[in-house]
């Protein structure tokens, strides 16, 4: 058990002596590596900023409801009478067409537009509010308004959310398909550093396996290089998307400035960062036993 | 035949190569244990394959090869590490590492079966003082002159105190006087129970040792 320890620890102390002979090499596979991980990483990282915007945007889904010009105040009531009733709803709030027009006045370079027109063009108008972000609710009172008398017009403000949902579920897909096809690069990699190291070693492991090495004991140091390259790789990734969020953020800081809001990406969570490791470094041990058993088969006894 | 079991035993054994080269033809013998013996034949008579059975670096195509009681045709490929670490290897191209020290690849088979550092470094310097390099113990393998290159290899093949010992053309290499100091180390070890195999093309050398002689010729061995 001791004696198993140490080859473990003599293994790893003779990977980072390897690695720190030949600091040019190392920094471009950690960099090919780091690169190829950071760009589904960031990606993702982008993607989960969005994502927390659409949750927080639906939360409060609505339907505003337009009355048709002509309706008549007991009309008027009997429709809000029905909203106020119907199954899902939680709040109704009416909008008088003269109200509305006062709020409308006061968006800038509305004023002379306004003053221009003969007489109101604006519906009186119910904003409802929703007891559930569900889409299928939303769908289901937006025809059953639609069918009550003197409702010229349905809008639902819910459907920019499910539109972005929906962009969302596309950049979920390319995450998946980006870090699939990257994580293969990232497995590619490693199995050719590693390949090039075996061939340079040859003769050494030929020897071992002769004088009895098992083949745990041939791939040990094999494995601690794979997987120290996934390390290294990962630790890259990591900074590269770090530091991208931070200049994407400065900038970002501006524009959100000029809309007179303070919006910033949000950093990836120490467990994200930590997911993100570990799978660089269980793909970098991926490549390296691919390699070592590749070799271990091409040699074995006939 | 005695009553004690064979250490090494082959029945009718052979091995044709890919292409068709049958380098070894209904080849049957026994080792005792303790014996020393040696291998003859000419140039390409399958002195090498037959080694190379023994250790299992090659497979036999047809009889059986016996190893300590273990049948090597029925060996699952994870148990061949551990048949060979009852051998001790001195190969033809000797294959000692030039990347480290003269004391460091003594120490490779007992760091590859596990032993711990400081039990393992004991038993490579007695091995090293064992062939006279104990001195020589941090020079490069590469700074060696031919015999003691040679010497360090049966340093490396005894120094996990093997029960058997194949050597492939030991003393090719080596002027007499060298050839002689190889041969004596191989007696010593003998001497203390270890079943010695020298697969050798020198017949001079053979005569001077009154041990059995199997010789080969064609892939067939002579009675």
């Amino acid at each position: 058990m001791r004696a198993w320890l140490q080859h473990h620890g003599l293994s790893l102390a003779l990977t980072l002596a390897r690695l720190a002979r030949s600091p040019f090499a190392t920094t471009l596979n950690v960099l090919a590596i780091g690169v190829a991980a950071a760009l589904p990483f960031g990606v993702y990282c982008v993607l989960s900023n969005f994502e927390s915007l659409s949750r927080n945007a639906s939360v409060d889904p609505q339907l505003s409801v337009f009355l048709a010009r002509d309706a008549a105040k007991p009309e008027v009531a009997a429709v809000e009478a029905r909203l106020k009733g119907a199954r899902g709803v939680s709040a109704v709030r009416f909008v008088s067409r003269e109200a509305a027009l006062v709020e409308l006045n006061r968006v800038a370079g509305m004023q002379e537009v306004i003053a221009s027109l003969p007489q109101n063009p604006l519906p009186d108008a119910f904003v409802v509010t929703l007891s559930g972000s569900d889409p299928a609710l939303a769908d289901r009172l937006e025809l059953e308004f639609k069918s009550l008398s003197k409702v010229a017009y349905v809008q639902a403000d819910s459907a920019w959310v499910r539109r972005l949902d929906a962009l969302l579920r596309l950049g979920r897909t390319a995450v998946v398909l980006l870090s699939a096809l990257l994580g293969l690069a990232l497995v590619a990699v490693t199995f050719n550093t590693i390949r090039l190291q075996i061939l340079t070693q040859r003769d050494e492991i030929e020897l071992c396996r002769l004088i009895g090495a098992t083949h745990a004991y041939i791939r040990r140091p094999y494995f601690y290089l794979g997987s120290l390259l996934g390390l290294f790789g990962g630790i890259a990734a990591l900074v590269i998307v770090l530091s991208g969020l931070t200049v994407l953020n400065r900038d970002l800081a501006d524009l959100a400035y000029l809309y007179g809001s303070t919006v910033s990406l949000r950093f990836p969570s120490p467990n994200e960062m930590i997911s993100a490791l570990l799978a660089a470094v269980a793909l970098g041990w991926l490549g390296a036993y691919l390699s070592v058993s590749r070799h271990l088969l091409e040699t074995d006894r006939d | 035949m005695t009553g004690r079991v064979a250490i090494i035993s082959l029945r009718q054994v052979s091995k044709r190569y890919p292409g068709g080269f049958e380098a070894l033809r209904l080849v049957s013998f026994t080792v005792e244990p303790g014996e020393m013996l040696f291998l003859t034949g000419h140039s390409g008579a399958g002195k090498t394959t037959l080694l190379k059975l023994i250790a299992a670096i090659e497979r036999a195509n047809g009889g059986a090869v016996l190893v300590n009681g273990q049948n090597l045709s029925a060996l699952r490929p994870a148990a061949i590490p551990y048949l060979r670490r009852n051998l001790g290897l001195v190969f033809q191209g000797q294959k000692l590492l030039f990347d480290r020290s003269v004391f460091d690849n003594v120490m490779l088979p007992l760091i590859v079966t596990g032993q711990p550092y400081r039990e393992a470094a004991r038993r490579a310097r007695a091995a090293l003082d064992k062939v006279g390099l104990l001195q020589r113990e941090k020079a490069n393998p590469v700074a060696l002159s031919g015999g003691e290159q040679q010497r360090l290899c049966v340093a490396r093949a005894v120094v996990n105190r093997p029960a058997i010992l194949l050597a492939d053309e030991p003393t090719a290499s080596l002027d007499a006087a060298y050839a002689d100091e190889i041969m004596e180390m191989f007696t010593a070890f003998n001497q203390v129970g270890v079943t010695v195999l020298v697969a050798t093309h020198d017949r001079q050398l053979i005569g001077k040792y009154r041990k059995r002689v199997l010789t080969l010729d064609h892939g067939k061995l002579l009675q």
